[in-house]
């Protein structure tokens, strides 16, 4: 009558031990753990501490910049190629130029072609219209990300041992999940800035003054900043002489006056031209500029070639952050910070901690419980309570899902649920005997009856984790996981494990009456 | 001697109580809507945006009112701070700067140096406007496909009458949990969405139980008039009922109690929806289905249900 076949004993079995085999590496420690086939469980940044950034890159802002190119590109081929014209100008995310005869057309054509198969270019009335075509929008985007990426990987993980999660999210957004961050203002300090180094020469034909005072400067340069914020600004080319790509590395130092600063080594190509650059203009200020603001503008005293030394009024901790920015290399375009959550180590202990005891104790008062209200049955049901708990803690590490703080709730609260699958079979069974069955007859009943109703309770269950799972984002997703492990797993132990045991207890007593 | 919460056979005549039922659930519900949109919800920086920094006070307990006169003159507009689970931590919340992403950026810096090297930043979070814009539309989405999922599941289960009395029952309890929360002024996060979630998912279970047994009952004893049916089935599964609420009510606790203070929330909120899931269960769930002909696929046996109660 109690049908329980062999492969069903050993299938029980199978997956009791392969759960506590699995669930092991996260008891012991050390070189012990090393033996076992699983890992640990994968805590989330809310229990391990850590800063979760999601930031969206600026690419309106590589795209105003590429297309400055292409306008600074137009004019110069257009002036080579002695081609006339008027009316350059960019707007409206496209570069309009009119053309004076319009005998050049097919020149001009030419130029336009060479800009590449990103840009598609139009003509009105002579007047010709350059943007950028879907695709080449497309293709800009994604090698921005791309770009983006890698260099905030280079940024936060210069040795590569931190292993964060920087992964792109929809159209234009990066996610950064980085574990154990001690100091998060620091995180957001190395991906705040573009980093884009230039050096530029200063235009000593009109002072700043002078250009503030007309409000405008000759062509072919700009007022910047100081970037000290002593409210100084200098009268720039707008020619770049050599920028930050031709770096070959960067290093905390410090000047002849013992002052912190950044020396710069440049490679082959940036020294041959920065030695070009300097023996030409011996004399004049040569400005170093970092995202658009002047950091100094040292007056060239010698021909220099490989190495310099970039100075400012610097803190030692900024000379070193700044030198980790210049090596990893300049952001394609700004990030900004849509949303941050950052624990530290000490919270993420605390709540493990807290969550570790209000799961013992619900684990104690759940199961002291269900021995008051079943007895034996009761105890028996402890048992696959527990090995429920071990059952989830083995998915949770064999999988490598993250366990969350929510995550943690979500065990606690499986404890109270899954002794329900156990309630309804015992309450069935008490109803079987009730009608005044045999004690195997009502156990068998019991379970037949119970099971699918079970089933659709806990389907129903499944339901809302899986739109949890969808929906949500990080802890949330985290407790979706487990809510939804919780269920399998208790499903299984409250069905199977229970029901062995109850099996092996009937089948050695062969009982005439049991009392629920 | 078993520990029995209910006697193992009852006789309890729910149905007589369905109209002050009713009527309580009509009121719970009203007062719900009329409270959120006249008062509105605490809304957290999860979907309004904002800044939150937990800090611990390493030398002592936390000078809450110095440190709210200290922020107050930062200028960044509406701060709160409040003991969190201990004296020695503080949580900071700030509205959402005037500006862009920039300005939240530099109040969390502005903040942190305001608080000094005696306090430890546990936690920061910072949602812009943009996500928590995203995060409230993902919120209700989520809502309401696993309501319309449990909806659809019951329908391909049971009858359609079954499944507009869970659903009806649903939005009984998610309202009445989002009315407690405009009520008490707790504040409404990602969590809270979760939580809500969980009721959801919990307060069908136990309507489930009911309905499958009310089921189970129509085909067993075709005689019975629907009314003697549902009770008798409400009166089965009622140990049960009360029994997995209370091993649920207990876990609950212990989170309440020992799970420190980011849970607490979050199990509060559960409790409320564990006491209203149950009732829902009982009350609301199966007072629907009674009103509805449910018997109709054996017309031979049909009794219909009286539209009203007979006193």
């Amino acid at each position: 009558m109690l049908q329980f076949q062999l492969w069903k004993k050993l299938l029980v079995v199978a997956v009791i031990l392969s759960g506590i085999i699995y669930s092991l590496p996260n008891l012991v420690g050390g070189n012990a753990a090393s033996f076992l086939p699983g890992q640990k469980i994968n805590l989330g940044l809310d229990l391990q501490g850590g800063s979760h950034l999601l930031l969206r890159v600026d690419i309106d802002a590589v795209q105003q910049e590429r297309l400055e190119t292409i306008a600074e590109t137009v004019r110069q081929e257009f002036r080579s190629a002695k081609i006339r014209f008027s009316g350059l100008n960019l707007r409206d995310d496209a570069v309009t130029v009119r053309l004076r005869d319009a005998a050049d057309a097919v020149q001009a054509t030419a130029i336009f072609d060479d800009l590449g198969q990103n840009f598609s270019t139009t003509v009105d009335d002579n007047i010709y219209r350059i943007a950028f075509n879907d695709a080449g929008i497309v293709d800009m985007q994604t090698k921005t990300i791309q770009q983006s990426i890698e260099i905030i990987r280079r940024r936060l993980d210069p040795d590569g041992t931190k292993e964060p999660v920087i992964q792109r999210q929809g159209l234009d957004r990066v996610l950064v999940q980085l574990p154990g961050v001690d100091d998060p203002e620091a995180v957001k300090r190395l991906l705040g800035r573009t980093a884009k180094l230039t050096f530029q020469l200063v235009d000593t034909r009109m002072t700043a003054a002078e250009a503030i005072d007309r409000g405008r400067t000759p062509p072919g340069t700009v007022l910047l900043q100081s970037a000290s914020g002593d409210g100084r600004s200098y009268v720039v080319e707008k020619r770049v002489m050599v920028s930050g790509e031709m770096l070959d590395s960067a290093s905390a130092g410090i000047d002849q006056n013992n002052r912190p600063a950044v020396n710069f080594a440049l490679n082959t190509v940036g020294a041959r031209k920065f030695g070009k650059v300097t023996g030409d203009n011996i004399g004049r200020p040569f400005a170093i500029i970092l995202d658009g603001q002047v950091v100094s503008a040292p007056v060239i005293q010698s021909q220099i070639f490989g190495n310099g030394q970039i100075t400012g009024d610097f803190t030692v901790a900024e000379t070193n952050e700044l030198s980790l920015i210049l090596r990893a290399g300049a952001l394609p375009a700004p990030l900004i910070v849509m949303e941050e959550r950052s624990i530290g180590p000490g919270l993420g202990a605390d709540s493990v901690a807290a969550g570790e005891i209000a799961a013992v104790i619900a684990l104690l008062l759940v199961a002291i419980y269900m021995v008051l209200s079943y007895g034996l049955f009761g105890a028996l049901a402890d048992i696959a309570l527990v090995a429920n708990i071990v059952l989830i803690i083995a998915a949770l590490s064999a999988l490598q899902a993250t366990l969350t703080l929510p995550g943690i709730a979500g065990i606690v609260l499986t404890m109270g649920m899954a002794v329900d699958a156990n309630v309804l079979i015992f309450e069935r069974i008490r109803e079987e005997i009730a009608r005044g069955r045999s004690v195997l007859a009502a156990i068998d009943g019991g379970y037949k009856r119970a099971i699918s109703t079970i089933l659709d309770s806990n389907l129903t269950t499944l339901f809302a984790a899986l739109f949890l799972y969808i929906f949500g984002s990080g802890p949330i997703k985290g407790f979706a996981v487990t809510l939804a492990i919780g269920i399998v797993t208790s499903l299984f132990t409250a069905v199977m494990v229970t029901r062995l045991l109850i099996i092996l207890w009937a089948e050695r007593k062969r009982p005439s009456k049991i009392i629920l | 001697m078993r520990l029995k919460l209910v006697p193992s056979d009852t006789s309890i005549n729910f149905l007589k109580h369905r109209r002050i039922a009713f009527i309580f659930s009509i009121l719970l519900v009203a007062s719900s809507v009329g409270l959120f949109v006249v008062k509105g919800l605490n809304l957290g920086i999860d979907f309004k945006g904002g800044i939150l920094i937990e800090a611990r006070n390493t030398t002592g307990p936390a000078d809450i009112s110095g440190l709210r006169a200290d922020l107050g003159q930062l200028g960044l507009g509406d701060i709160s701070l409040q003991e969190f689970g201990t004296p020695t931590d503080v949580l900071v919340r700030v509205q959402r700067q005037e500006g862009d992403e920039e300005a939240q950026i530099a109040a969390i810096a502005a903040i942190s140096s305001t608080l000094g090297d005696s306090y430890d930043i546990r936690r920061t979070e910072f949602v812009g406007p943009t996500v928590g814009a995203e995060l409230a539309e993902k919120g209700m989405l989520a809502v309401a496909c696993a309501l319309l999922a449990i909806m659809v599941y019951i329908w391909f289960r049971f009858e359609w009458q079954f499944s507009i009395a869970a659903i009806l029952a649903l939005a009984h309890d998610v309202l009445s949990t989002v009315g407690l929360f405009a009520l008490t002024s707790f504040e409404f996060n990602l969590a809270t969405v979760a939580a809500i979630l969980t009721i959801a998912g919990y307060s069908i279970n136990d309507t489930v139980v009911v309905f499958d047994r009310v089921r189970e009952n129509l085909r067993r004893y075709k005689s019975y008039e629907i009314r003697d049916i549902i009770n008798k089935s409400l009166n089965e599964t009622l140990s049960r009922t009360v029994m997995t609420s209370f091993t649920t009510l207990l876990a609950l606790l212990a989170i309440t109690i020992f799970g420190g203070a980011v849970l607490r929330d979050f199990a509060l909120a559960m409790i409320w929806g564990v006491l209203i899931g149950t009732y829902s269960s009982i009350f609301v769930a199966v007072g629907f289905l009674s009103r509805f002909d449910i018997r109709h696929q054996e017309p031979d046996d049909g009794v219909d249900v009286p539209e009203t109660e007979r006193s």
